[in-house]
């Protein structure tokens, strides 16, 4: 399937659909193997070197648990990154994610206020956080609205929601919330793992099998190459594409879950800039802005790297926290530029 | 023509009149303007004062999606001017000297130089999608202003600062008038030459402007750093109103407010064909607003619940698959987009 995509695509140069110039998207799937897995390579080589220059400086960073750390800290980050691949596997992107976070959050903590079981919260948040995904799905389809405003009215909307519930943060003190908080799973002496933790990379499992085995999968992947190809391949383009997002509003509500698992609180202002953190994750772990080629296994590194500069600025000690934001910029900028000197060589070569 | 630019401006009218019309019911001395001190006093004032920041901003976001770009990191250029500017004068040993005022005031410009010709050059030379090479700054850049001011929130005391965005000239609001001579400034340079037209060509079809002699890229270089430019001297509003610097919150959500204000004055987020008079409807419609929220007594956060519902609504309408559905043929939008689809 990939070898015929670019065929369609190349000799012609059909004009391409508005929004966002998207040149030369097809190209980097006719790259060989290592044009294609170069970006993921450069992310591992990143963490790898971090991680060494972080066990070299400081004692005790070099063990099990800060490796097993950066999991449960960032449980929350790694399902917003996974249903974020989705979204900008297609070329689209959800700016949408760090609101509902919050707004799942103050949806839980109000409820279980209220008395209501905690089962049927997790449902019934999980539940909203997915319709919300669906209702842009289907503005950005049926109105032909681009992704990035439909997502930014969301973003409007779910913050203002949250405002709605209460302005202040509502603590969660429900027995079921405060035990998945406080549980360890002991995997050795002295080192454990949260079931928050162990749902994420569930997830990054679960997802990656579907992006790889399954038609749903192969067809993101399709619109992302090039959209028009998709449609006339007769692959079912509309219903994937309003799909893409509902995946990404069921993943920022799970996410949400795990955050108020974290924070045992719902609280409006939480998950600002959350958004940027997933997308930043999604771009350092390889995933194309433009589309069409990247990994979930690979935005699980890109969270791993931002949660490791968090760990070595907070082992450092006489960092601010300022620096984090100033790193990840930087740390994006490079990964863009990587990106596109890949995708300028390999559409210059296959030619 | 003329019932085009009619329409096109009809709703963005419309909704600042009822906005009006809505607090002159709500607090019936809302439209009064009195003189005090050889100044003008009143709610309308206000209006325009608080907007000017959000009218600059705005302004340089519609030039930069006129070229089929957006961006994202004006708030973050917003804390950065602000904070180098408080920074500056609150380090010198005269703060109220205009000397220091002035230096300090062109440092935080030149920063935006060059700010905006990073971004410039990652859109135009580099290729990279204007959300993405605009969303580097906007993560970075509260860092950046954190790191100038040192996590730490700065004030200023220096009168000649103050001027900027609390004081008065002519009866006027300084940051009235600064706003209004940019605006003015703007529109005959892109109205009064070739240069509207040319911006509106690179969006329309960048690939065909370039063929056509066009010089694309030196167009959105060119608008970036205009952008950036139009946030620095926002930033130095803000930061000057309240008399000090906030990394954190400085123009927090202000590239939504513009984008918002850009959108409502009828500019196509497709790019292409702009309205600088729309965007100044625009500007005064979110400032209306959040005004209108405050005097009708609702709670100041469901502001973002009414942005999002105007958002909604206003890309509904400029849709132009609902304009298709209600099988109104009309030409709003880039003839690009009909030719694809």
């Amino acid at each position: 399937m990939t070898a015929t995509v670019p065929h369609l695509d190349s000799p012609a140069r059909p004009p391409q659909r508005g929004g966002a110039g998207r040149p030369g998207r097809t190209s980097i799937l006719t790259s060989p193997f290592l044009g294609k897995y170069a970006s993921v390579l450069i992310t591992v080589a990143l963490l790898v070197a971090m991680f060494s220059v972080g066990a070299g400086r400081y004692d005790n960073f070099a063990s099990p648990q800060v490796v097993l750390n950066l999991f449960v800290d960032n449980a929350f980050l790694i399902v917003l990154a996974v249903g974020m691949t989705f979204v900008i596997l297609t070329g689209g992107i959800d700016l949408s994610v760090g609101s509902v976070v919050a707004l799942s959050t103050m949806i839980a903590a109000s409820l279980l206020q209220t008395g209501w079981p905690a089962p049927v919260v997790i449902v019934l948040v999980i539940a909203a956080a997915t319709v919300l995904g669906l209702l842009v799905g289907l503005m950005i389809h049926y109105f032909d609205v681009q992704p990035f405003i439909a997502t930014l009215a969301a973003m409007f909307l779910a913050r203002g929601l949250c405002y709605l519930i209460s302005l202040k943060s509502i603590a969660i003190t429900d027995p079921l919330f405060t035990e998945l908080a406080q549980a360890r799973i002991q995997l050795a002496p002295r080192i454990s793992i949260t079931p928050a933790a162990l749902i994420a990379v569930a997830i990054v499992v679960l997802a990656a099998l579907v992006l790889k085995y399954t038609r749903f999968g192969r067809t993101v992947y399709a619109i992302g190459g090039n959209e028009q190809s998709a449609r006339l391949m007769g692959l079912p383009v509309v219903r994937t594409k309003v799909l893409v997002y509902t995946v990404s509003g069921l993943c920022s509500g799970i996410a949400g879950i795990l955050f108020s698992f974290y924070t045992l609180s719902g609280y409006s202002l939480t998950g600002i800039g959350l958004e940027l953190d997933a997308i930043a994750a999604v771009v350092i772990g390889g995933t194309l802005l433009t589309g069409g080629t990247g990994f979930v296994l690979g935005s699980l590194l890109g969270v791993l790297v931002l949660g490791l500069i968090q760990t070595v600025i907070s082992f450092e000690g006489t960092l601010s926290s300022w620096w984090t934001k100033i790193v990840i910029g930087g740390l994006l900028l490079i990964f863009i530029l990587i990106q596109r000197l890949l995708t300028r060589r390999s559409r210059t070569s296959s030619r | 023509m003329t019932g085009l630019v009619h329409r096109r401006l009809f709703w963005p009218t419309a909704l600042l009149v009822a906005l009006l019309a809505l607090n002159i019911i709500a607090e019936p001395g809302f439209a009064s303007v009195r003189l005090q001190d050889g100044h003008l006093f009143g709610s309308i004032i206000d209006v325009l004062r608080n907007g000017s920041p959000t009218l600059l901003v705005a302004l340089g976001m519609t030039l930069v999606i006129a070229t089929r770009g957006i961006d994202l990191s004006v708030g973050a250029v917003v804390a950065i001017s602000g904070s180098i500017a408080c920074t500056i004068i609150a380090g010198s040993p005269d703060p109220g000297s205009i000397g220091v005022v002035a230096v300090a005031i062109l440092t935080a410009v030149a920063v935006a130089l060059v700010l905006g010709g990073v971004n410039g050059t990652l859109v135009s030379i580099v290729g990279v999608q204007p959300i993405v090479a605009t969303l580097i700054l906007m993560t970075a850049g509260r860092g950046i202003a954190m790191l100038i001011t040192e996590g730490q929130i700065i004030s200023v005391s220096s009168p000649a600062y103050q001027v900027i965005g609390g004081g008065f000239f002519l009866l006027l609001p300084v940051s009235v008038l600064i706003a209004a001579v940019i605006f003015a400034g703007t529109a005959l340079l892109t109205r009064k030459t070739a240069l509207g037209m040319l911006i509106e060509s690179v969006g329309i079809n960048p690939e065909a402007s370039r063929l056509a002699g066009v010089r694309s890229r030196s167009i959105m270089m060119t608008v970036y750093v205009f952008s950036a430019v139009c946030a620095a001297v926002a930033g130095l509003m803000i930061s000057s109103n309240v008399t000090a610097a906030d990394a954190n919150n400085a123009g927090l959500f202000i590239e939504l407010d513009a984008i918002l204000a850009v959108v409502i004055g009828g500019t196509s987020l497709a790019g292409g064909r702009f309205s600088l008079i729309g965007t100044l409807l625009g500007a005064l419609v979110i400032q209306m607003l959040t005004t209108t929220v405050y005097s009708v007594g609702i709670a100041p956060e469901l502001t973002l619940i009414f942005k999002a519902l105007v958002v909604v609504a206003v890309c509904l309408l400029q849709s132009p698959a609902l304009s298709r559905r209600l099988a109104r043929p009309r030409r709003l939008t880039p003839l690009t987009k009909e030719v694809v689809s």
